[in-house]
């Protein structure tokens, strides 16, 4: 079995099996991660680009640790430093990168569909790394492949979405990945955070906390941006942080044994507290050791590699 | 000169005919609609003049719909500004292949349509390269700036038949109100885009389910809703004449109807795209989809369907906007609102409205010509009655085609239903008496 489009665009088009068939193949590519010497040559001779148009920290880093370990040629443009500041449509970048015969683009940009556009341009694999509010598939998959990891299944449990969900493509992607996999979804947010019809999307939606995080499994809380403030969308961080902060105090309330989690970066003192974020139950630093995990994994599968032959 | 389009079913609302009938055209004039020569028994001779050996053209319409020239009164030319989208000789002649015999252009050229030297400009080229007719509606505000009123009189003295600020609705009531006012003076209807701009502000698409899913910001129906309450209030309080542009949402349509039955005097229309897609088009983010009002949802579309069937929506308008292929060519959020519709507009209302049972055919000749006619009182338009000008569209209402950007005469090909396979297209398009284009 291998996957069936060139490109991972979206969560929302990608079938479940194949969501089982990265999260496989990403346990292979952990095993190689805790090796001494952490170098494959799956991929010796291919090439991957990192193209951001946005800042990141780490997720460029994760996907450059991930081409690297399996011997791949990593290549990192970014902004500033491109001819993006000269005017070129994003068009032509994908036209003038195909030019030069890569196997794997990976796109991050602040357009919702950006990434679409690359991968109708180029014959390479593209692979989402974030656009816009849209999604965020590689996110999602690390983040099912640690809940996966830590409970050694995904049906059945129960997870909660915190934050800003309107502007979230990471709450995008979980949504439809956790859906996928037979996993219960609520999404919590102020009012003027949750977009229109989240409910017709299969979750349960409510703005009170407290009823949010009874008896879920996952507590995943979402990184609450400077810029809402200001914008009308939220009076302040501190009644933000008051209504919907994820506290010791309130973490009582939940199930005994639930996990926190956050994409990050966090802001600690408003969504969530410092405590909660460095306490027992947290597994976020185990998401950013997964990532590279799992990204290894689409990177292999992408260029080609056989499932079986991944260790 | 005389031209006979000899067995179409004629249809003139105006005049209540329709059916199988001969129409002679003498000197750019209509001259006569009747029974077919030879028709009925006992045998009847032609009317004087009709007998095909007489005319210097004979056209031949079994088939067809022969009706008054369709038209269409919500286009944007680019001319005078951005000539690389569109002129008035490219707009018109793609007017003329669609079917219509007169557009009215809006005003955001550049510079806009806010003085008569602009709109002489416009009607100027119109006559030495347009195919078809042009109506040009002025601006409301100088510079389209919604701050003062501009030259509305020199406008109407020039040529204007309306006025508009659309694309940039005039966010002050006061302007509105004194706009309205002043437009009384001259009995031209006031013509707004109405878009409140705090609630449509970044957004690109409907807000709903797929903008939710998309990612992209949405534009919530109440955006347009809000300032048509506005406007009716304004119009009911002004007594001036309002035309309410390119109407998307449902609650729109309960205002509309709510402020006829209490006798406001304002007319609407609704374009092709917005009574043939939904927000649903947008999914895979073509840049053809985006348009402002944007795309609406299911229960929007039926609402407008509703309503132009029952005729609280009094017509229909393409709202026609080209634009250069490297504008749309973008980032969904970067690309310019607005799709093409002269070449399509026909063919889409045929294949979704007549084909679809929303309206007959002498509905759509009703909303296609005699409606902008009226709406925009242009004398002698929107009629086949002996003694007017011969604008004619001869149209085919069963035949099927693909649209295709090759071949298309506008000079930009961003309209959503290329690939599209219609039922219903132009045959001919005659203005003045004059074959301006034939398929």
């Amino acid at each position: 079995m291998a996957l069936k489009q060139k490109d991972l665009l979206t969560i929302r088009a990608l079938p479940a099996e194949e969501i089982t068939l990265i999260l496989d193949t990403a346990e292979s590519m952990k095993e190689i991660a805790s090796r001494d010497i952490k170098k494959v040559p799956a991929l010796r001779g291919k090439t991957v680009i990192n193209l951001f148009y946005e800042a990141s920290t780490r997720t460029r880093t994760s996907f450059e640790i991930a081409g690297k370990w399996l011997s791949a040629d990593v290549i990192n443009i970014s902004t500033p430093a491109s001819s993006v500041a000269k005017g070129e449509s994003l068009l032509d970048t994908g036209r003038t990168l195909q030019a030069m015969h890569p196997d794997v683009v990976v796109i991050r940009h602040a357009a919702a569909g950006a990434p679409q556009i690359l991968a109708e341009a180029m014959s390479a694999s593209v692979i989402n790394a974030g656009d816009g509010a849209h999604e965020h598939p590689t996110q999602a998959l690390l983040d099912l492949f640690t809940i996966r990891e830590r409970f050694g299944r995904l049906s059945g449990l129960k997870a909660v979405i915190v934050g800003d969900i309107a502007h979230s493509r990471v709450a995008r992607s979980n949504l439809h990945g956790m859906r996928k996999v037979g996993m219960e979804v609520r999404l919590c947010a102020p009012a003027t955070l949750l977009p229109r019809h989240a409910e017709a999307l299969g979750a349960a939606v409510t703005t009170k906390m407290e009823e949010a995080i009874r008896d879920v499994d996952i507590i995943m809380m979402l990184r609450i941006q400077q810029e809402r403030m200001g914008s009308g969308l939220l009076p302040s961080l501190r009644e933000y942080s008051r209504l919907f902060g994820l506290t010791v105090e309130r973490l009582k309330r939940a199930k005994e044994g639930v996990l926190i989690m956050h994409p990050g970066p966090m802001n600690r003192g408003v969504e969530i507290a410092p405590e909660v974020a460095d306490g027992p139950y947290s597994i976020i630093l185990d998401q950013v050791t997964n990532g590279v995990a799992v990204r290894m994994a689409l990177l292999f599968l992408l260029t080609g590699g056989q499932p079986a032959a991944a260790a | 000169m005389r031209i006979l389009i000899r067995g179409g079913r004629v249809i003139d609302p105006g005049s209540g005919l329709d059916g199988v009938m001969d129409l002679l055209i003498e000197e750019g004039v209509i001259r006569s609609v009747g029974p077919p020569a030879g028709a009925g028994k006992p045998r009847r001779a032609a009317p004087r003049g009709t007998a095909p050996e007489q005319a210097d053209r004979v056209i031949e319409a079994k088939g067809m719909v022969v009706c008054p020239g369709l038209i269409d009164m919500h286009v944007h030319l680019r001319e005078p500004g951005r000539e690389d989208e569109e002129t008035v000789a490219t707009g018109t002649a793609a007017a003329a292949r669609g079917g219509f015999t007169a557009v009215a252009c809006m005003p955001n050229t550049e510079p806009p349509n806010d003085s008569a030297s602009v709109t002489e400009f416009i009607l100027e080229q119109a006559v030495k390269h347009g195919a078809v007719r042009v109506y040009p509606i002025g601006a409301i505000s100088k510079g389209r700036k919604g701050e003062e009123l501009a030259e509305i009189g020199e406008l109407v003295a020039a040529g204007c038949v309306g006025i508009s600020d659309d694309g940039s609705p005039v966010a002050s009531a006061a302007l509105m109100r004194r706009a309205m006012e002043y437009a009384t003076m001259f009995d031209i209807p006031v013509v707004p885009h109405c878009e409140e701009p705090t609630l449509s502000q970044g957004g690109v698409m409907h807000e709903g389910l797929v903008s939710t899913q998309l990612g992209l910001k949405g534009i919530p129906g109440i955006a347009e809703t809000v300032e048509v309450v506005r406007d009716l209030l304004l119009a009911e309080f002004t007594g001036a004449r309002l035309h309410l542009c390119h109407l998307s949402a449902a609650e729109s349509v309960r205002a509309l109807r709510e402020a006829k039955a209490r006798g406001v005097k304002v007319t609407a229309e609704v374009t092709p795209h917005h009574l043939a897609l939904t927000d649903e088009a947008v999914w895979g983010f073509s840049t053809n989809t985006k348009m402002n009002p944007p795309l609406r949802s299911a229960e929007d579309q039926a609402a407008l369907r509703e309503a132009l069937a029952d005729g609280t929506i009094d017509c229909i308008a393409t709202d026609h906007a080209p634009h250069a292929l490297a504008e749309t060519e973008q980032e969904y959020d970067l690309a310019p609102f607005g799709v093409t519709g002269l070449e399509t507009g026909l063919g889409v209302v045929l294949t979704e409205l007549y084909h679809g049972k929303v309206l007959t055919l002498p509905q759509i000749v009703e909303r296609m010509s005699v409606a902008p006619a009226r709406i925009l009182g242009l004398k002698g338009r929107g009629s086949l009655a002996p003694g007017t000008e011969a604008d004619v569209t001869l149209f085919d209402p069963e035949r099927e085609w693909v649209v295709e950007a090759k071949g298309m005469a506008s000079r930009s090909k961003n309209s959503p239903f290329l690939g599209w396979k219609l039922k219903g297209a132009p045959v001919m398009t005659i203005v003045g008496g004059k074959v301006v284009w034939e398929a």
